[in-house]
């Protein structure tokens, strides 16, 4: 590094630089044959969160019909077909593909690499998921499915859900499997060996450690679930019995199968998110993060604990007490790093100096609502209590605030704390404020009363319910709060819209960022970096400012005082 | 605990004990305004069988629990958001960590769920073993051969079984502990099981064609009916005269939502009379269908 170049620019000196050449193609034929992961990223969450809307829709369609008792706004057969589709949707169209997104986009980024381990197997997994979503969604012009997104059989079996639409779902499970796979794979050779000269295992951002953990999982859980898919299959149309039991299959092994893929799967969905906040609170609070060593391996606690909980999905099954209570005790020990990172994250903020930009609205915004979601997750883990809540409203509620707030909260903290790094452009900080606080009002509103709808016996996946049960005021909340939610939403996406014209300009670090992305471009050009720094921490963006300062003698407004070192 | 305490003192001592009070405050407030008048929108429903009731109880301990960690931890979420607001001047403390820390918010976090774990034991008898029928309840023979050895038994041994069977999409109950082998000739009814009071009921749950879930909530717990798999669970309503009220709660298909079921508790004499009454109206319904087949064959209608 050049150090001269340091005395007049106060901050650091972003040393790669757009490579200009001819375009050769046309716009889109650049788009469809890229394998820039930045371009990849962008596909994958431009894509998952146009399902994300679709399935937001469904989610209103579904909230307009339990608006009132007794309602005939949808036929059973849509209802079923709506929840169906908004389960599937979210889950294997929008959760675990967005945090794919932000890790293609940013993974490289911080890692100081130029691209993925493997740019075209990257480009293969989003058309692979592109093309699952897309033939998932044609079900619609026949017959969508309808068994639910965890499509318990019998249930699921021709006898009893002869439509494509039950196939259609077999197909976008192996199509979206694959996609994760692949990509999964992608993450974790990308992570072991492209890492910045200087960054060892103790100074990966903690973004990475969380995908490092979600690759792991994925590669896991997904070919139990390929392998019950198939059996399905085979057992839908080519004779087969492994789920019918007047046969000698048994309904409970698929469920088995499923589960042990459906738990892990809550941490795929979410541990990503857990890394976003990670690299988020310490940037906004101005303040290293605290429990670095405990955050990173709570999440391979997390990891290993994940796979051994699957049967707490199950307790209304007949099985024996004491596998009820293996199940209980192994739900109970996830409580525990769980609860880690969330002591970790507000420490992090105690003596900080926040910022209160977006970003962090949402991260705080995520913290208090999935610490809802994983108490109520131990009333769900003591079987005994289990018994009275699974499969009723309170189900609903908890995952919801499971997912909501560790998903969907911290994708928007993730949206809102990189879009300036992915457009060059600053969103409008009061419009994602006032998102924040319509989608926060709203999602509570929608959800809380939700628990106690299921505490007073309302089952779930119920298109209609009597006007006498004493559900209905519980419902007509929930439904008010679910459009509260949506107008949340909308706002935002107006927002991400207008911001990418209107936009203020970003410059390389809008956010005083701790990780290697701000180091170069916003948007990065295609070689990401000229040359990538020699990493000395897990902040390096902090001791590269703190070099600049020492060099060129500028104090700037967030240095860090050598203070309190405890 | 000095380490402990210089990393996370707030700059002054009395904002610490104001915070210190008003945590401590809040979370008395919510107990005594939860143990009070716990409105039934907080818990499950109850009131209709022991071990409905043991799940309420087990329920609440959770509750006081939970209620305590999310005041404890949104407070302290919140304060900091709060409390540590960028100012003009204020410089963050650059603390990396503190292992003793680290240790004992494990430590704690994991003493809360033994001590969970170790009540749930506790209670699990009350909530799975059924208890003998009451004095005044319905008396039975001894020494009822079950099909099953999981099937759960009062100490004396004496219950009525009733077979459930879920289909798409209503519930049947076959009365009487031989359903377990051979339902033929037995008692049965249709969405509507009736029981003797203060008796204690042991349900033997089937299913023929995809998974049920019965669930009654007053009367206790979600057992899954699950083809090919029996499920057992029990109740001991005391009181003659209440209708319970439940559904499907396991997706079954587009009528999930109108598999409903009732239970109507009844004094034991109007359960023998129900039961005979029953008996002759399958038998007469059954000789009706009969003359209607031998009629219908004689005109051709039917061969």
């Amino acid at each position: 590094m050049a150090t001269t170049d340091f005395a007049t620019q106060p901050v650091p000196q972003v040393l790669a630089h757009e490579v200009h050449k001819e375009r050769q193609k046309a716009r889109w034929i650049d788009w469809v044959t890229t394998t820039d992961h930045k371009k990849i990223g962008i596909l994958y969450i431009v894509f998952t969160f146009g399902f994300f809307l679709v399935g937001g829709i469904e989610a209103l369609l579904i909230r307009l019909q339990l608006a009132t008792p007794n309602n005939n706004f949808l036929t059973p057969e849509h209802y079923n077909e709506l929840f169906t589709l908004h389960g599937t949707t979210m889950i294997f169209l929008f959760v675990v593909p967005i945090m794919a997104g932000f890790a293609n986009y940013f993974l490289p980024l911080m890692l100081g690499a130029r691209d993925m381990a493997f740019p075209r197997l990257n480009a293969l997994s989003f058309w692979l998921l592109a093309f699952g979503g897309i033939v998932f969604y044609a079900s619609l012009l026949w017959q969508p499915p309808e068994a639910g997104w965890f499509s318990y059989t019998p249930l699921s079996n021709e006898m009893f859900t002869p439509s494509g639409g039950q196939d259609a779902w077999i197909f976008l499970i192996h199509i979206t499997g694959i996609s994760s796979l692949v990509g999964a794979v992608n993450f974790y050779a990308t992570i072991v060996n492209m890492r910045a000269p200087g960054m060892g295992w103790g100074r990966l951002p903690l973004f990475a450690w969380t995908i490092l953990i979600y690759a792991l999982l994925l590669i896991l859980a997904l070919p139990v679930i390929a392998g019950a898919v198939t059996m399905l299959l085979t057992d839908r149309h080519f004779g087969t019995h492994f789920f019918d039991p007047t046969e000698g299959g048994s309904p409970i092994l698929w469920q088995h199968l499923f589960w042990f893929f459906g738990h892990p799967e809550v941490y795929i969905m979410i541990l990503p998110g857990f890394g976003i906040i990670s690299e988020i609170l310490p940037v906004f609070a101005r303040k290293p993060i605290f429990g670095y060593k405990a955050i990173a391996a709570s999440t391979a606690v997390i990891a290993f604990l994940a796979a051994l909980v699957w049967a707490h999905h199950m307790f209304a099954v007949p099985v024996p007490t004491v596998v009820l209570g293996f199940f209980m005790l192994s739900s109970f020990l996830i409580a525990v790093p769980t609860g880690v990172k969330i002591f970790n994250w507000i420490a992090t903020l105690w003596r900080g100096s926040i910022v209160t930009a977006s970003p962090l609205y949402f991260a705080v915004g995520f913290i208090s609502i999935f610490v809802i979601g994983g108490i109520t997750g131990i009333f769900l883990a003591v079987f005994p209590v289990d018994w009275q809540l699974t499969d009723t409203y309170f189900v609903v509620a908890h995952f919801h605030y499971v997912l909501m707030g560790g998903a969907v909260f911290t994708i928007f903290a993730g949206l809102y704390y990189w879009y300036p790094k992915m457009t060059g452009r600053l969103c409008n900080e009061t419009l994602a404020k006032v998102s924040f606080w319509w989608m926060f009002v709203g999602f509570n509103m929608t959800f809380l009363v939700q628990h106690a709808a299921g505490l007073s016996g309302m089952p779930r996946r119920i298109y209609q319910y009597p006007g006498d049960a004493g559900w209905t005021l519980y419902n007509q909340i929930s439904t008010v709060g679910s459009f509260v939610l949506g107008v949340g939403i909308l706002i935002s996406l107006v927002n991400f819209i207008r911001s990418y014209k209107n936009g203020a300009i970003a410059g390389p670090d809008p956010w005083k960022g701790n990780t290697l992305e701000w180091f170069t471009t916003s948007p990065p050009p295609v070689n990401n970096f000229d040359e990538v720094p020699r990493v000395r921490s897990v902040e390096p963006m902090k001791d590269i400012r703190r070099q600049v300062e020492r060099q060129s003698g500028i104090e700037h407004e967030t240095a860090t005082t050598p203070h309190a070192n405890a | 605990m000095g380490r402990i305490r210089a990393a996370l003192r707030p700059e002054t001592a009395s904002i610490r004990r104001r915070a210190v009070a008003a945590l401590l405050l809040a979370t008395i407030g919510s107990l005594v305004f939860a143990s009070g008048a716990f409105a039934d929108f907080l818990t499950p429903e109850s009131g209709g069988s022991p071990n409905a009731d043991q799940i309420d109880s087990l329920y609440k301990i959770v509750l006081y629990i939970a209620i305590v960690v999310f005041i404890v931890v949104e407070g302290a979420l919140f304060y900091s958001i709060w409390r540590f607001r960028a100012k003009k001047g204020a410089v963050a403390a650059q603390i990396h960590g503190n292992t003793r820390l680290e240790i004992s918010w494990t430590v704690g976090a994991a003493l809360i769920l033994v001590a969970l774990a170790a009540v749930t034991f506790s209670k699990l008898s009350s909530i799975q073993d059924p208890p003998n029928s009451g004095k005044d309840g319905l008396q039975l023979a001894d020494g009822v051969l079950t099909a099953s050895t999981d099937m759960p038994k009062p100490p004396n041994g004496k219950s009525l079984t009733i077979c459930v069977t879920g289909r798409q999409y209503i519930w049947r109950y076959t009365y009487g502990a031989e359903c377990q082998r051979n339902a033929f000739g037995l008692v049965y009814s249709y969405e509507e099981m009736v029981v003797p009071a203060n008796t204690t009921v042991v349900l033997d749950i089937q299913a023929t064609d995809v998974i049920h879930s019965w669930w009654i909530p007053k009367l206790g717990g979600k057992f899954d009916a699950v083809p090919g798999y029996r499920n057992y669970t029990w109740f001991k309503a005391p009181k003659a005269g209440e209708t319970y009220r439940g559904q499907c709660a396991e997706l079954c298909g587009r009528n999930h939502a109108d598999m409903t079921a009732r239970v109507r508790v009844v004094t034991p004499q109007a359960y023998e009379a129900w039961v005979d009454q029953q008996r002759s109206d399958i038998a007469d319904a059954d000789r009706e269908v009969q003359q209607l087949r031998e009629q219908l064959t004689r005109d051709g209608d039917l061969n």
